[in-house]
Formats: structure tokens, C-alpha cells, sequence
């Protein structure tokens, strides 16, 4: 039995109100949301968060934190209790951080896994998520899937209020740690174009939306027929139909034709995140992952360049497992951002900078040496902090002022001066509690600073009580 | 092993000083050639009877030469230092040492920075490649986490706080608009300074020192010597340095209230000067006032108020010019500017005026004529990770 044995996403804080964007642009908007990566993350980052949540998650028997003292030390390498520890390790994104050399090998230093692990992007098109799944399905051993997108479109665009940032990362895997068997997967493929985009363009071009409507309806019908045909299931059988794709016309018309209850069709997500191109796949099984049952049929169905039609049965262990954040916690948990600060954050409104100089490049030999604290946070990476004091610095250099700057100590002992990302300084405390986050300080001489942060920690429900330095 | 000092062994026998201010019209070379040439003037010395040279600034040149070039020395040993914001006060501190040591007869030193030609706002680090993980908050933000510790600890009212911390600009402004030579002479109120917005923390612009350009310098020789050139020397009777290892940093028992390296170092000073009564010993103090925060702490972790009581001194008055013990009373970095590489010797300069009773009338310390020590401190870094200098100087 060979299938997902684990799964976590990571949604950026921020959250842009379409009704926001027709004031300013004359044109386009909407109602509802969407998610927008922070000035501070790129598709690196936020899948490193995505892998680090996936790696995180486990059965509920499984202690999260031991109580006191030595414990909690020991909690501190919680990140690498895993039994399966990925073998392999797959980034797959439509909008990389660099050409020419590999992201992945930052989400593994991110995650320490070991020298022999490979890392591999997969890089450039939507479909590139469902390959690097395949890839880790038909590889063996344990492999580690993670799948980030940054959606842009000029403003007042389609592209601009339909899409979503976000990360989901699913570890494929074998034997009784599977939540999910994967039982059949179909694909077909046919060269169209109906969307297109030159590389680092702003934003992609679409042609009639009645033509690419028309070949994704035939492919994907095709495939879910293929799929459920190789698995020997009936369409009326489908307990969760997972449609993704950025053709959002074609993806409601083949739920519609389906034959699977209108009831049991997964949520796009549409009216709080958007779609998130590459992720969408990932992140849309997870919404379904987190509500299905034991011995659930789930169909993932992608619509890119042809289509991907995935047939899952969920397994007794999935009763048991206790994803890292929910996605249902993380859209519950945005803040808003002010369109024309999303638009600066984008690239597409230039705000004047604080008269400083830029931070000189990060030195190459300086940051391999110390990879460990730079990329790993060793040993606090996974550790909870409070704020001891802070300051709000209206005069640093900073893609997005002012800088928020805290003095944080670590439950288990540790303290670090650092600053605070995914926060109002309004809203900060002398005594809040905050996690570590992985990110994109600053780019310089086209080489990103990638570092952590701390941010406030929104989900009480993972806040465990504050451990006495010295109490052991 | 120990720190033995070197009390009245050397003397200062001529110091020079430019104005510190924006001099848009005066590149670095003008500012040693000025600052120079006063102390070459005061001693009554040439810069051929100077035997070796320390030249401190913090990224205005390197090396020796950027000395020798604009002074024109020839076949002479010069040697530049850098120690953060001590780095005036680090090429004294060679300097003395080098005639103590036997070595050379007649030694100088001289600092200075040259900051407004950078082109940016406030003070900027000449960066060193490193892996990008360091903090990159400004200075103000990092001694703005000083005042909200302090009004924590001891229970002060935010108001009484915000008050005591403008309290101490204005002092600094009141001085600085007595001195001719400070960048900033215009007096402000505690009103107007409690009325500024904040850009770091709850720090104004008022709340930071002056950003300048400027030179000073000081000539010693043995102090055997001193009264072949004046009849009034002062006399070295104190140099201490700490050089912190960053620990505070990620200490969770450091609690922005205090600098452990400027107690250190004062506790050293103090050792070598054979003062126990700080506060009533000494004739006046020279801060370094970065931040108006960092004055009210160093107050007490210099010994001059007792913990937990300097924010109340500021407020009574204490430290004014004509207050118990007169603290900074050129100005300080406030209001005379902070050109990096000369502060820690513009700081002596004030001392050599007041202490030889050359300070004018409008800006003379009470305690002229009673007491004859002066202290002049400086600091370079951040809470947590500093350097500290102090010196203790004496008329005879």
C-alpha cells in the first residue's frame, strides 16, 4: 500500500478584500478574499513552512510536548521524530525565487534533512505540482512533496483577483503510516494554449475563455473516467471530488458533469484564499483529507495541460492523525491588507524607501558555513517565545516599514533580539507569545537573505504552558 | 596580572577641537589639519617634535597614511585604531600608553569623522560579508528598549519617564547653545522635546545625538615633562576598556536596565584613580548620550546616581551645568555632535577647557575651583554588545 502519510499547508497571514481593488484600478475586484504572501515570503519560504507543518503533523497518541524541563529540550528536535523521514524531497512551483539553481535544497536545509536525501524542483507550470506527486508515488521509500505558488496579475486583472498565495506539502509513503492509499491515477495530455505567460512576467494572458472551457471539460471527464474506471469505483461512490485548476469555468462545469452529489465536492476555496495555481492541488486535498473519514474514496482531479485524475481510499489511521495547522485555523486567522500596500509588496507600486543604505549581499562561504542556524534555527526553530520587550524602528532599512523588533525568550531557555513578521505594531505586547517563522529578509545583488522571524502565535490551541529555565 | 594604571605618569599638554557640525564645504583632511594645528598651537610644539602618532576614526580612512597624508609627516610611526564609537578615545589611550611605556617622549592623537558625506541619516556601519543574520535595527532602536525597561523596573510613570528623558535633551541643548564650537545651539523645552513624534520606539530625533562632522586632538608627553610646554597640563589619572562579548544578547537575565561593560570599566577607572565617592569627587562628567535613555542609565552605572534614582536627578536638576555635578556640559553627543572618531577626545577637550578654567563664564561647571577631576566616558555598540571606555583626567 503506497500513499499520503502525512500533509501540511501554510496560508500567509495577510488577506486582500477584492472589493478593494475596482476603487483603485477602475476595473476588476470582486467580493470575498484572497490570500497574499507577505513582503517577506516567496515560494521557498512559504513552502518551507508548508514541509515544516507536514512534518509536524502525527497520530494524536503521539505526544506533541513533553511537559517540563528536559522535556521540552528535547521537544526542541520534534521536527525529526518522524519515523519516515522523507527519502526524497520535490519542490514544484510556477514562480521559483531562482533560475538555473535549485530551491529545494533551502526547504531542505530548512528541514536538516540528511546529505544523501536529494532535493529536486519542479519548476514553471501549474503542472509541475502533480508531477513532482507522481514522481514521489512511483519513487520508493518516503518522499516529501512540496508545492508553493505566488499568484500575480496586473492590476484590475482576472488573474489578479482570482488567485492565492500558498504552500502544501503531502509525504508519500508506504505501510501503516498511509492515511490515504493511492489506487489509481490516469493522466491525459494535449498540447493547447489557452493561458500563457513569458518567465518572470507580471502576469499571463488568456485566450477566449470558451475555448480552454471546452478541451478541459472533454479532458478532465476523460480522465475521471480513466481513474474511476482503473479503481473499479462509480462515480456515485466518490465521497470527496477534488477539482483544481486555474480555469475556474471549467473546473465548476466538470464537478457539474461529474456525476458525483453536488454535497460531496470539495470547496475551492475561492471566496477566502483563491487559487493558488501550483498549491491548489495540494492544498485542496488537504481541505478534503481534513474532513474525510476512515475507508473515504477521494478524487483528485487537476486540470493543466491535459489532466491528472488521482483515486485515494483513506485508511483507519487517518481517524487518529492530527494535521500541524488545519487549513480551516489558518483561513480563519488572516488580517488585512491595504490594496495599495499588496500592490508594493507585489513589485507593482514603488513607495519610497527609508534613506538608508540597502543591506550589503549575504556572503555566500559565510552562509554555507553556518547553514545550521541560518536555514535550521538550531535549536529554537520549533521552540515557542515570548516577548520580553520590543521596539517599533521607523528609521531601519526594510522592504516594508517600519521594522518590528523584539527581544524573545524561548520556553526551555534561549533568547534572541529579533524582528516580528505578520504583525500590526499596534497590536504587539511585552509578554505575547510568538513562533518562529521562515523567511526572505531582503534581496540583494539578486541573492535572497533567507532568515527567520518571529510572529504572534494565533492559534492558542498549539500554545503550551511557558517552561521555567532551570526548572529541570 | 591586574590593572595597574598609569595615574600621573602622563600629561596632556594641548588639545584642539573643531567646530562639529555639517561641513559641506570641508572634506576629512580639513578637519585633522584644523583640530591639529589648535592642539600643535596649544602645546607650542611642531609636528616633527611628535615622535609617533594614533589617528582613531570608525570609516572616514584607513590605515596610518590617512594621517600622515594630510599632516604631511614624514618618517613618522602612525597607526590608525577603530573601536566603535570609543575610537577617539582608543587612540588617546594608545597614545598615553606608548609615553609610559618609555617608548616615545612626546605622542599624539588624533580623531575624527568625517559623517556627512555618506549621504544617509544617522550612522551607518561599514558592512563586513557575513551570513545575513545579523540585526539589522538601527542604534536608536536598540537604546529605545532602554526606557520602557528602566520605567518597568523601577516603577516610573510613562509621563515622568517621557519627561525625564526630554529633560535630559534639553540640559544637553542648554549647554550645547553655550558652546561655539557644538553643532546644535538652539535651547529647547522639555514641552516642545515631549511633543516630537517618535521614530524608534518612543524615540524622537531630539532623543538622538547629533550627527556631525568634526575633528579633536590632544598631545601627550611624560608628566615630568608637561611644564616645559604649559603651566597647566592635565594629568591622566585613569584609562579603562571593556570590550563586551556579546552575551547580553541572548542572556534571559539581561534586562536593558544597566551596561555591565560601562560598570567594568568605571569600577576600573575608579581603581586606578583611587576614587570611592564618585559623585562627590568628581568636578564634571562627559557622557556618552547617544540616546537620552542611555544618559539617565549610564548616571548610575558610572556611580553618579544610585540605582533606581537617576531619572529623579535629571528631573531635580543634578547634573545641570549648575546643578551638584554638572554632566556633559559642552553639550554631549546631543547637542556638540557626535562625529564618531572624535567624540571620546572632544569629550577630553571639554574637560582640558573646564578643568583649566578656560570654559567661558556662560558655560563655566559649578564645581570650578573645588574639585579637579573629570570623567569622560564613551561607549560604542548596543545594549548587550558594547565597548566601554572611561578616563579619569586631573589638573594639577
Amino acid at each position: 500500500m503506497r500513499g499520503i502519510t502525512g500533509w501540511g499547508t501554510h496560508l500567509p497571514y495577510a488577506r486582500l478584500d477584492r472589493s478593494a481593488i475596482r476603487a483603485v484600478a477602475g476595473t476588476g475586484g470582486g467580493t470575498g478574499t484572497r490570500t497574499v504572501a507577505s513582503y517577506d515570503e516567496d515560494t521557498t519560504t512559504m513552502g518551507a513552512e508548508a514541509a515544516r507543518a507536514a512534518l509536524r503533523g502525527r497520530p494524536a497518541s503521539h505526544s506533541r510536548l513533553a511537559p517540563h524541563g528536559r522535556g521540552a529540550l528535547h521537544e526542541r528536535g520534534a521536527l525529526h521524530e518522524r519515523a519516515d523521514r522523507p527519502g526524497s524531497l520535490w519542490f514544484a512551483t510556477t514562480e521559483p525565487a531562482y533560475s538555473d539553481r535549485t530551491n529545494a535544497t533551502v526547504l531542505h536545509a530548512v528541514l536538516r534533512l540528511d546529505r544523501a536525501v536529494p532535493a529536486y524542483d519542479a519548476v514553471g507550470s501549474v503542472r509541475s505540482a502533480m508531477a513532482a506527486l507522481r514522481a514521489a508515488w512511483q519513487g520508493p521509500g518516503s518522499s516529501l512533496v512540496v508545492t508553493s505558488d505566488i499568484r500575480t496579475g496586473l492590476p484590475g486583472g482576472p488573474d489578479e483577483a482570482a488567485g492565492g498565495d500558498a504552500a502544501a506539502a503531502l509525504l508519500v509513503g508506504d505501510g501503516a503510516q498511509v492515511l490515504a492509499e493511492i489506487v489509481a491515477w490516469e493522466s491525459v495530455t494535449e498540447e493547447f494554449v489557452d493561458r500563457w505567460r513569458a518567465p518572470g512576467a507580471p502576469s499571463s494572458r488568456l485566450w477566449e475563455e470558451r475555448f480552454g472551457e471546452t478541451r478541459y471539460c472533454e479532458l478532465g471527464a476523460e480522465a475521471l473516467k480513466l481513474a474511476l474506471g482503473a479503481a473499479g469505483i462509480a462515480a456515485g461512490a466518490v465521497d470527496h471530488l477534488v477539482v483544481a485548476g486555474l480555469h475556474d469555468r471549467a473546473a465548476g462545469a466538470v464537478q457539474r458533469a461529474s456525476g458525483v452529489p453536488e454535497i460531496r465536492i470539495t470547496d475551492r476555496l475561492a471566496s477566502t484564499v483563491g487559487n493558488p495555481g501550483a498549491a491548489q492541488p495540494g492544498l485542496l486535498l488537504a481541505v478534503a483529507l481534513e474532513s474525510a473519514r476512515p475507508g473515504q474514496i477521494i478524487v483528485l482531479l487537476s486540470l493543466a495541460d491535459g489532466a491528472d485524475a488521482v483515486v485515494l481510499r483513506t485508511t483507519p489511521a487517518l481517524a487518529s492523525y492530527r494535521p500541524w495547522r488545519p487549513v480551516a485555523a489558518q483561513t480563519a486567522a488572516g488580517g488585512p491588507i491595504a490594496y495599495g500596500r499588496y500592490l508594493h509588496w507585489r513589485g507593482m507600486l514603488p513607495v519610497e524607501p527609508p534613506r538608508r543604505p540597502e543591506p550589503a549581499r549575504v556572503s555566500s562561504p559565510a552562509a554555507h558555513r553556518n547553514a545550521d542556524w541560518k536555514y535550521g534555527l538550531v535549536p529554537v526553530a520549533d521552540a515557542l517565545g515570548t516577548i520580553v520587550t520590543f521596539t517599533v524602528d521607523r528609521l531601519a532599512y526594510s522592504p516594508s516599514p517600519p521594522v518590528v523588533f523584539a527581544i524573545v525568550d524561548f520556553d526551555g531557555g534561549g533568547r534572541l533580539p529579533v524582528e516580528l513578521t505578520d504583525v500590526d505594531a499596534g497590536e504587539v505586547a511585552i509578554g505575547g507569545r510568538v513562533e518562529m517563522t521562515f523567511r526572505r529578509l531582503a534581496t540583494s545583488d539578486g541573492i535572497h537573505n533567507y532568515f527567520w522571524k518571529a510572529r504572534p502565535l494565533r492559534d492558542k490551541a498549539r500554545d503550551t504552558p511557558r517552561d521555567t529555565p532551570g526548572e529541570e | 596580572m591586574g590593572s595597574h594604571g598609569i595615574k600621573d605618569r602622563v600629561a596632556i599638554i594641548g588639545m584642539g577641537c573643531t567646530r562639529f557640525g555639517e561641513h559641506w564645504d570641508k572634506g576629512v583632511d580639513d578637519l585633522i589639519i584644523a583640530a591639529a594645528a589648535e592642539a600643535f598651537k596649544a602645546a607650542g610644539v611642531t609636528k616633527q617634535d611628535v615622535d609617533a602618532y594614533w589617528f582613531g576614526t570608525a570609516q572616514s580612512g584607513m590605515s596610518g597614511i590617512a594621517l600622515a597624508r594630510p599632516l604631511g609627516l614624514v618618517g613618522k610611526p602612525v597607526t590608525r585604531v577603530e573601536n566603535y564609537c570609543a575610537t577617539g578615545s582608543e587612540a588617546l589611550r594608545q597614545a598615553v600608553y606608548a609615553v609610559a611605556s618609555g617608548a616615545y617622549d612626546m605622542a599624539m592623537a588624533v580623531g575624527a569623522e568625517k559623517v556627512k558625506d555618506a549621504g544617509y541619516q544617522g550612522l551607518n556601519a561599514f558592512p563586513i560579508p557575513g551570513d545575513g543574520t545579523a540585526r539589522t535595527v538601527t542604534a536608536a532602536a536598540m537604546f529605545s528598549m532602554v526606557a520602557p525597561a528602566y520605567a518597568n523596573k523601577y516603577g516610573v510613570p510613562p509621563g515622568d519617564m517621557k519627561t525625564a528623558l526630554a529633560r535630559v535633551a534639553s540640559k544637553n541643548h542648554h549647554n550645547g547653545a553655550r558652546n561655539p564650537r557644538a553643532q546644535f545651539r538652539k535651547e529647547y523645552s522639555v514641552e516642545k522635546l515631549c511633543a516630537m513624534p517618535a521614530v524608534a520606539g518612543g524615540l524622537s530625533v531630539f532623543d538622538c545625538a547629533g550627527v556631525a562632522d568634526g575633528a579633536a586632538a590632544a598631545i601627550v608627553v611624560r608628566a615630568e615633562d608637561a611644564h616645559r610646554y604649559t603651566d597647566k597640563p592635565l594629568l591622566v589619572k585613569a584609562l579603562a576598556l571593556v570590550a563586551g562579548n556579546g552575551g547580553g544578547l541572548g542572556d534571559p537575565g539581561y534586562d536593558y536596565t544597566t551596561f555591565p561593560e560601562v560598570v567594568a570599566a568605571a569600577a576600573d577607572a575608579y581603581a586606578q584613580a583611587g576614587i570611592t565617592a564618585p559623585r562627590a569627587e568628581l568636578a564634571m562628567a562627559e557622557v556618552h548620550d547617544c540616546f537620552t535613555p542611555t544618559e539617565i542609565v549610564l548616571a548610575e552605572d558610572l556611580g553618579l546616581a544610585a540605582r533606581g534614582t537617576a531619572w529623579k536627578e535629571v528631573l531635580a536638576g543634578t547634573f545641570d551645568l549648575d546643578g551638584e555635578l554638572p554632566v556633559n556640559p559642552d553639550g554631549g553627543l546631543k547637542a556638540f555632535g557626535h562625529p564618531v572618531g572624535a567624540s571620546g577626545l572632544r569629550m577630553m577637550f571639554e574637560a582640558w577647557l573646564q578643568l583649566r578654567g578656560e570654559a567661558p563664564p556662560e558655560r563655566r561647571i559649578s564645581t570650578y575651583g573645588e574639585r579637579s577631576l573629570a570623567l569622560t566616558h564613551t561607549l560604542g555598540g548596543y545594549p548587550g554588545e558594547m565597548v566601554s571606555f572611561v578616563s579619569i583626567l586631573g589638573a594639577v
